[in-house]
């Protein structure tokens, strides 16, 4: 296991941000100056962070600063929505993923997403997770598909629960086994990125232990972004940790450092409970 | 609570006072009136549908059976060539097998008055039945066939033998003499005591009182009786014999001339019936004679009328004869046509609402038609039709009156319909779903085609049964382009055949002059609300085997 080695540079963008950037050797993603706009409205501003591989980095911030926005430039879910513009660079394996030539399906394919709410299709636990594999043609035969249906569901903890009604809707399970159903699909097509947002809000702490477990057990062979508003989750699971506010980026690096010697007054502020 | 309230009198709101109270009894009964509105507006639909259905039930059953006798026909080897049975004077056949259920009928007026109980189609059953099973010739079959529509109706009670003879005005001027006590009966006979002056002037000077116009006299005396009356008919009131009974009164007694006299005049039958029998009736003038009515009943004596179901009302095709006319080719004619009309209005609406909803990039072209789109669904159907008369019949030269051309202008105003419904329908589709499968990298066709198209799919169904079901019951736009074609026979059925639909077939019997149309429009409505509801059914019952929770 390779995991990316910190150090710390700090450096001002704009006058009123300090934007603390992170060097990273070898991140999976990086991002330079991203900016998303909402119609004439800027949601992000310069965004620069380099997110390393085979570890699990943390979003946090106050509500509405845009942590949702910058997860779903990753795998260009803001194509789809009509009046998101998107500029900057972001490259994952060195790669520009605005490039004309990347297919933004197969970009989708390769970072899995695990939406805030579970969202399983109103399908077959079987379907859910087969579903993706299928599409991109990843498996050939019944047998191999049935087998990869059954290591992701094994691999989201949920095998032992669902394995005997495997062709049961999947909207009929529990909340916390619904999330991790859809971390199981997430996983079924074979991503090396998975993006969460706040996957754990929806869930009793039981559930949330379970998919917390989860999250540190697939960083060992996924690189995991992981949105959260919980601070004892993102001390718990992450490696490194970004702080947004209104839009900016304000302070990354190791979360050990960022929850106990923050260097941003913002936050200093949110982080030991200062904000409204 | 009171200790708070008087402890706190400012702080708190006293949840007990009477204004509290009353604003709670208010409240309640507001819920109560909003409720009994609702109950009142539930009932007064449900009763009207109710007094709808009733009333169509009613008139309407009585098609669902049809008056059948029991024909005993001899095949004749020598009245039916084998090889050419249609040339076979079956008008003659059917005529001589009847009339020899009664041997006692002579003379040719009766004999033609009594083949009229049987239908005039009774022929074409007869020649049908033979075509169909040549083997039979030969030998003594027995046919149901149906009788005519006035002893159709006569033994199913909806016409009676006899009907009133007088109409209420006419009556009303019988009360005038009832009132004025002249009327009686004389030796059996039925009088009105009249006051009349034997006019001198009305006596020619040759040929004396035997050549006098008595019946001026009795008019002159009836008018002056009848001062306040406009029109003549009291001139009915007496019996032609009247002017036959003055005159041999004053033949006998010359020295009547000049005088004033009294006269009992006899009454004209009808009055002399209601005067006698309390009523006056008549035959119903749609029989010919009483000797019809003693037929009818000999035959149902022997146990040769039935009531059967009336299959023919959905095997039969169109005719001139209501016994006869069935729902056939208008069945046909609008399966054809709504199966023209799905096949184009289904794809192209959802492609349509599919492309506006999804994937049309929003602009000033896409909003117009978005707004023209919701526009046409309230464009008058017959606005439709003529669209379809001018295009399609005079522009592009297609067949008048042909399924084709009615399904088309059908598609054309079902699209609307559809397209709105679609859009809905993918409307309520829920984000997550489309966010989920474009996560795990489906394509925008496959998010469209794996998953929102399935989860709206009871919705766009839903909406392509009412919009069909609508099309089903549209009349004008299919009058427009001919789609009530006569067409007697089913043997013709095609997409550019010339056809009938439902509606305009319900349009065209409710024209028609015939007493058993009524039934049988009635009738034809029934059948049409019936594959309304199966429709309607149909469409609930896609909803609930569609439909998924998510
Ligand atoms: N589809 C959208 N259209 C317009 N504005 C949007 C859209 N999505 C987000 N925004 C705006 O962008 C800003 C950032 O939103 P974002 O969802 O990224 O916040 P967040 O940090 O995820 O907040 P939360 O913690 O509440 O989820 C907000 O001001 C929001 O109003
Ligand atoms: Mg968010």
């Amino acid at each position: 296991m390779v995991k990316g080695s910190l150090t710390m540079d700090q450096q001002v963008v704009s006058p009123e941000t300090t934007t603390i950037r992170s060097v990273v050797e070898n991140p999976k993603i990086t991002s330079k100056d991203v900016c998303v706009f909402y119609g004439d409205k800027q949601a992000l501003f310069d965004v620069n962070i380099d997110i390393p591989r085979f570890a699990v980095t943390s979003l946090i911030g106050p509500s509405g600063c845009g942590k949702s926005t910058y997860l779903r430039c990753i795998n260009r879910m803001n194509d789809t929505i009509p009046i998101a513009r998107v500029t900057g660079e972001i490259k994952i394996d060195n790669q520009d993923i605005h490039d004309p030539d990347l297919d933004v399906v197969e970009l989708r394919a390769r970072v899995g997403m695990v939406f805030q709410k579970p969202n399983p299709f109103p399908k077959s636990i079987f379907e859910n997770v087969a579903y993706g594999p299928r599409i991109h043609g990843l498996v050939k035969g019944k047998t191999d598909l049935e087998e990869l249906v059954a290591t992701s569901l094994e691999r989201a903890g949920l095998w032992g629960e669902v394995k005997d009604r495997i062709h049961e809707p999947g909207t009929g399970l529990s909340g916390g086994q619904q999330q991790r159903l859809c971390i199981a699909r997430a996983i079924a097509t074979k991503p090396d990125i998975i993006l969460m947002d706040e996957p754990c809000s929806a869930l009793d702490p039981i559930a949330t232990a379970k998919v917390e477990e989860l999250m540190m057990e697939l960083c060992e062979n996924y690189t995991i972004v992981i949105v959260t508003h919980s601070m004892a989750q993102a001390q718990r699971v992450s490696q490194t940790t970004a702080f947004f506010h209104i839009g900016y980026m304000v302070e990354y690096g190791d979360t050990k450092q960022i929850f106990e010697d923050p260097q941003d007054k913002r936050t200093q502020d949110y982080i030991f409970g200062r904000f409204g | 609570m009171t200790d708070i309230s008087q402890t706190q009198p400012t702080a708190t709101h006293d949840w007990t006072s009477a204004t509290a109270r009353r604003r709670v009894r208010r409240r309640y009964a507001a819920d109560r009136r909003l409720q009994l509105y609702g109950i009142a507006a539930i009932g007064t639909a449900v009763a009207l549908l109710g007094v709808m259905f009733t009333t169509l039930i009613y008139a309407g059953y009585a098609a669902f059976t049809t008056t059948k006798v029991e024909l005993g026909v001899f095949l004749d080897p020598e009245k039916i060539d084998k090889d050419n049975i249609r040339s076979a004077n079956f008008r003659k056949i059917v005529r001589d097998a009847f009339l020899s259920h009664f041997p006692d009928v002579q003379g040719r007026t009766d004999k033609r008055n009594l083949s009229k109980i049987l239908s005039s189609g009774a022929v074409y059953i007869v020649r049908d039945y033979v075509v169909r099973n040549p083997d039979k010739i030969g030998e003594l079959v027995t046919i149901s066939v149906p009788v005519s529509d006035p002893f159709d109706q006569l033994y199913k009670r909806i016409i009676p033998r006899e009907i009133q003879a007088l109409s209420s005005d006419r009556i009303l001027l019988y009360r005038q003499l009832e009132h004025r006590d002249v009327l009686s009966v004389q030796r059996g006979v039925g009088v009105v005591k009249t006051t009349l002056f034997v006019d001198p002037a009305q006596v020619p000077k040759e040929g004396g009182v035997e050549a006098a116009d008595y019946q001026r006299m009795i008019n002159e005396a009836f008018r002056s009786f009848f001062l306040s009356e406009p029109s003549l008919s009291y001139r009915e009131i007496l019996s032609p014999s009247a002017a036959e009974a003055l005159k041999n009164k004053v033949v006998a007694n010359p020295e009547l001339v000049g005088k004033t006299i009294e006269v009992n005049l006899p009454l004209s039958a009808n009055y002399d019936n209601l005067l006698q029998k309390g009523e006056a009736k008549i035959r119903n003038p749609r029989f010919r004679s009483d000797k019809e009515f003693a037929w009818f009943d000999s035959l149902i004596q022997r146990g040769l009328i039935s009531t059967p179901f009336t299959w023919e009302l959905f095997f039969n095709a169109d005719s001139r004869f209501p016994e006869l006319a069935g729902l056939a080719g208008a069945l046909s004619g609008s399966f054809l046509a709504l199966l023209v009309c799905f096949l184009l209005s289904f794809p192209i609406g959802i492609a349509t609402a599919t492309y506006l909803e999804e994937f049309a990039p929003k602009n000033r072209i896409t909003d117009f038609i978005e707004v023209n789109i919701n526009n046409l669904a309230a464009v008058p159907s017959v606005v439709f039709g003529l669209l379809g008369l001018a295009l399609f019949l005079n522009t592009f030269g297609m067949p008048r009156s042909a399924p084709l051309v009615g399904g088309m202008v059908l598609a054309l105003m079902t699209l609307p319909t559809i397209i709105v419904a679609t859009r809905a329908a993918l409307k309520s589709v829920p984000p997550s779903i489309r966010e989920a499968a474009l996560g795990v990298g489906a394509s925008k066709h496959q998010v469209m085609l794996h998953h929102v198209l399935p989860l709206a799919m009871p919705g766009i169904l839903t909406g392509t049964i009412i919009g069909l079901a609508q099309a089903l019951g549209e009349t004008a736009p299919l009058l427009l382009i001919g789609m009530n074609a006569f067409i007697p026979s089913v043997e013709n059925i095609g997409l550019t055949q010339p056809a009938m639909a439902l509606p305009t077939q319900i349009f065209s019997w409710a024209d028609s002059p015939e007493r058993g149309f009524v039934s049988r429009t009635s009738a034809a409505i029934i059948v049409l609300l019936g594959f309304l509801v199966l429709m309607n059914l149909l469409a609930v019952y896609l909803r609930r085997r569609f439909e998924k929770k998510w």
